[in-house]
């Protein structure tokens, strides 16, 4: 017989002195205290268990919760955290920006379709009619969502904060075929929206690109073309392959931002300093775009 | 200088690698040679003399454990196959990597099988894949494809059905990406190629007893399956591949005398998808994320060893800062909250098997739960973390564990992430562990199930190349955290778990004491990530590039996953063909090689145990199929 016999198994686990079956009684006792548990924890919270009110549910579902808590989707729904990934999405200036209004973040690089693992991402790129030569802005932009593994890369990687990886995960449909490869459309969603759902990430973004809205709106003001519409083809880009995200925030850059971005709606993420430098931002911009509208009639 | 008392065997047995190769060569001096090759390490071995200097690496030298066996295909770079073995001392140490080439057309290398039966299955897989013919094998069937499969689809000339290119990214997604669906350009058919001898509309099944001879189960089927002769009682049994108990697609053929087990046979490759093929398709960037596909169970261990892998390749070129301080302690917080993970899992899931149906599991599963919820704040996903990137990670931890209401009917949470982790370190997961052990130890239904049930000596489970609880449970203290370090395990204070008594028990009692030394750990990273707070994950405070250039050469990674040795060999073609995908991507799973013995462990033992072993091995068919 090789191993233990049973008997020296259980006198190993210091039973020797101890009846038969005192191992399982204490095991039973725990599952009865599992189980009071969850009454106890049923009454102290009462029918407050049915209210939507949020601050029980962290509670509940924290480190210090003792009983058990059963969401009830889809009537109730665990919000996501801000770095949850779901199929990406593309960013467009909000509606009611001067002079962007509605354009693509996106300059159609190529690098979110590269380093995209499955191969999901199928971009092309625009092209100026009269000059032929490429432009800074994606004429199509495809997402297959049946093959996206959700990894995030291509928000990653983006040099631009171009894509985001969404928090919507409620995609079922009844036709893959017809719905499931997101167009450009589809997939376009305004700014507001990521700064909705991820404010902190927004807000950090916001502070490397040096402003809240894209980059090259910051430019456009400084160079004094406050026609956005118009390129010239001299403009026309592209971008560089390696290009890191430039990582500056000059506080000169931010200010010469026009007063377009509204601060965050809602509870600020950050702290209240950096809340009331925000404002003190806020203001100056107004300040600095009245200035500009009497001066330029 | 090794001491003059030992005998002379033992000073063999403690020679150092440059020393064993240096034996090896002078013991062997027409059959054993160095690799030369820019970046390669370890010695070249003649096919014909592989056995005879194997066995020398085995008995003389010491290196007892064959951790991994496989194959790479050197196609229009040498245009040879190659079989790269790595060694290791149970003591602990390095490994001796050896190789042996063949030709291309008609590829044979003798089988190690005779030295190490942990050869078996990595040899099948290699002849599944590679095509390579193992003289010698007991049983060379393939493992992972089924029989019939036409070509060998690792082969860097083999092309899958929905072909596009050679390696990513694929030059038609930009700037010219005009959507398309691969299986509508290429249905199905139009680029599969039969062998001449088949013909479809006439395609047959095998009758019965071809398909269970070729099983291997050493038992005379034809006598089982003859219907006249009542002379035996004998059966042959399924389980499997749709079985519950088998934790995924996995079959088990079994023969029978009455209720006992007279041979088992695993049956795998049901969740094949070819992942190294695709691995090497990729760019170095674009496996991470696969990596998480594979023991999904504990995505952040995947991640680590494969990153060190590819670390290791870079730290050979010029260009290369290793990760900070705050980096790896992270890292190995996350990986050892995920062997947590794994470990409640498989104790919960083999209690499953044995029968204590669901009750214990829900109990971990809610401790995991808010595990999971800390990656899914950190990393973005609660299973596939995808967390960890060259020289650094996605992400710093974020200050606080936080949700936003965006669905209609969200309930939010916010708690402080440093909170968090203090909480759960020190209460919760403790608390979990002690409960785990009031409701299971001393549990006497437990104890009859499992004491003395598939037994595994200590020198069976070296053999077979046992890996993780499997072989510590069987009185081998080997983890390769202690081993041969990586990260900052060596600063870290915690034991080997080891029993010695390789039954179900005692694989039992090893992850028990797991999770205490995983708390253990956690507790000493704590503090580790209080005093870093603030500095970068990055070593030059910006993210890395997402086209790394990686050298030439070939590195092992190997870190000690939850289910046992993970172990990642990554061949870089550096400047060859400028590509930045790796030439050659090999997963050592444990999951797959742990299968090794399950034969052996099963034979004698009732039907109803069957269930308990292989629940007693930890699998997760992700890995063990790929
Ligand atoms: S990486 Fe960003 S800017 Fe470049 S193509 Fe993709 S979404 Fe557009
Ligand atoms: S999330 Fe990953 S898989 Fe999905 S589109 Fe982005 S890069 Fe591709």
């Amino acid at each position: 017989m090789r191993g233990l016999t049973l008997q020296e198994a259980t006198n190993e686990a210091s039973l020797g002195e101890n009846m038969y079956g005192t191992g399982l009684a204490k095991g039973l006792m725990l599952t009865l205290r599992h189980f009071v548990d969850s009454f106890v924890d049923d009454l102290r919270y009462g029918l407050r268990k049915y209210s939507h009110a949020t601050d029980n549910f962290g509670l509940r579902q924290g480190t210090e919760a003792k009983g058990v808590i059963t969401v009830q989707y889809p009537d109730e729904k665990v919000a996501v955290p801000e770095r949850f990934r779901f199929v990406p999405f593309l960013i467009v200036e909000d509606e009611d920006h001067p002079i962007r209004s509605g354009k693509d973040w996106c300059t159609s690089c190529g690098i979110c379709a590269k380093v995209c693992p499955p191969q999901c991402i199928w971009i092309v790129r625009g092209n100026d009619p009269d000059t032929g030569r490429p432009v800074p802005e994606p004429e199509a932009f495809f997402i297959d969502i049946d093959i996206c593994m959700n990894c995030g890369y291509c928000a990653e990687y983006c040099p631009f904060d171009a894509i985001k990886m969404d928090h919507d995960y409620e995609l079922a449909s009844y036709d893959r075929t017809s719905h499931h490869i997101h167009d450009k459309e589809k997939l376009s969603k305004p700014a507001s929206y990521w700064r909705d759902i991820a404010p902190t990430r927004a807000y950090e973004e916001m502070l490397v690109r040096g402003t809240w809205e894209h980059k090259d709106a910051a430019k456009e003001a400084r160079r004094g073309s406050a026609s956005a519409s118009t390129r010239s083809s001299s403009r026309a880009q592209e971008p560089q392959a390696e290009a890191a995200p430039a990582a500056v925030a000059t506080s000169a850059e931010a200010a010469a931002a026009p007063a377009a971005s509204a601060p965050v709606e809602g509870a600020t993420p950050w702290s209240e300093d950096d809340a009331k430098r925000e404002e003190r931002r806020r203001k100056a911009l107004e300040r600095k775009a009245k200035r500009a509208a009497k001066s330029g009639g | 200088m090794v001491s003059p008392a030992l005998a002379p065997d033992d000073v063999v047995k403690a020679l150092s690698i440059e020393d064993s190769m240096a034996y090896l060569k002078s013991k062997h001096p027409d059959a054993v040679s160095d690799d030369e090759r820019e970046g390669y390490s370890g010695v070249v071995v003649q096919a014909s003399k592989l056995v005879e200097v194997a066995r020398a690496i085995r008995d003389d030298l010491g290196f007892d454990y064959l951790s991994s066996a496989t194959a790479v295909d050197y196609l229009g770079a040498g245009d040879h196959m190659e079989m790269v073995y790595h060694a290791y001392r149970t003591s602990g140490g390095g490994a001796l990597v050896f190789k042996a080439q063949t030709e291309r057309e008609n590829p044979e290398i003798p089988s190690l099988v005779p030295v190490w039966r942990g050869a078996d299955f990595q040899e099948r897989e290699a002849w599944d894949l590679y095509g390579i013919k193992f003289p010698g094998h007991p049983n060379l069937r393939r493992i992972l494809m089924w029989e019939g499969f036409h070509g060998h689809p690792m082969r860097k000339d083999w092309r899958e059905a929905y072909y596009e290119e050679e390696q990513k990214p694929f030059d038609n997604r930009w700037p010219g990406g005009h959507v398309h669906r691969s299986e509508e350009k290429n249905v199905f058919g139009k680029n599969v190629t039969y062998p001449p001898d088949i013909d479809l509309n006439r395609l047959m099944d095998t009758s019965e007893s071809e398909v269970y001879a070729s099983l291997g189960l050493g038992v005379d089927v034809e006598r089982i399956l003859d219907k006249d002769g009542f002379e035996t009682n004998e059966l042959v049994v399924n389980m499997g591949p749709h079985h519950p108990s088998t934790h995924g697609v996995f079959r088990m053929v079994l023969t029978v005398d009455g209720e006992t087990v007279t041979s088992l046979e695993p049956v795998m490759g049901y969740l094949h998808r070819n992942h190294e093929k695709i691995g090497e398709r990729n760019t170095y960037l674009h496996n991470i994320p696969f990596t998480d596909r594979l023991d999904y169970i504990s995505s952040m261990g995947n991640n680590h060893g494969y990153v060190l892998a590819v670390e290791q390749l870079m730290s050979l070129g010029r260009k290369y800062n290793p990760p900070t301080y705050r980096c790896e302690a992270i890292r190995v917080m996350m990986v050892e909250l995920s062997r947590i993970v794994n470990h409640l899992w498989a104790i919960g899931f083999w209690l499953n098997d044995i029968g204590a149906f669901f009750t214990p599991v829900l109990y971990f599963i809610q401790e995991r739960e808010r595990i999971l919820d800390f990656f899914e704040a950190v990393a973005g996903s609660r299973m596939m973390c995808n967390y960890m990137r060259f020289g650094g990670l996605f992400g710093d931890l974020p200050e606080r564990i936080k949700s936003v209401s965006n669905l209609t009917n969200d309930r939010v949470r916010d708690y402080n992430t440093m909170q968090f982790l203090t909480e759960m370190v020190n209460e919760r997961i403790p608390r979990t562990i002690d409960e785990l052990e009031q409701l299971l130890t001393q549990n006497e239904i437990l104890l009859e199930r499992s004491i003395g049930v598939g037994i595994l000596s200590a020198d069976d489970a070296i053999n077979y190349s046992a890996a993780g609880p499997l072989l510590r449970g069987s009185g081998v203290a080997y983890d390769v955290r202690r081993a041969d370090p990586y990260s900052i395990y060596p600063e870290l204070d915690f034991d080997v778990a080891v029993e010695q008594d390789g039954d179900m028990y005692a694989r039992y009692r090893v992850r028990v004491t797991e999770l205490r030394e995983s708390v253990r750990i956690l507790k000493q990273i704590l503090p580790r990530l209080e005093a870093t707070y603030g500095e970068s994950i990055w070593a030059d405070g910006k993210p890395g590039a997402y086209a790394p250039r990686v050298p030439f050469g070939e590195a092992y990674g190997r870190v000690e996953n939850g289910k046992g040795e993970l172990g990642y060999y990554v061949v870089s073609a550096g400047g060859r063909g400028g590509s930045s995908n790796p030439w050659r991507y090999h997963v050592r799973a444990p999951s797959f090689i742990n299968l090794t013995p399950m034969g052996l462990m099963s034979s004698g033992y009732k039907v109803a145990d069957i269930v308990g072993i292989l629940g007693s091995i930890d699998i997760v068919l992700g890995e063990t199929d790929r």
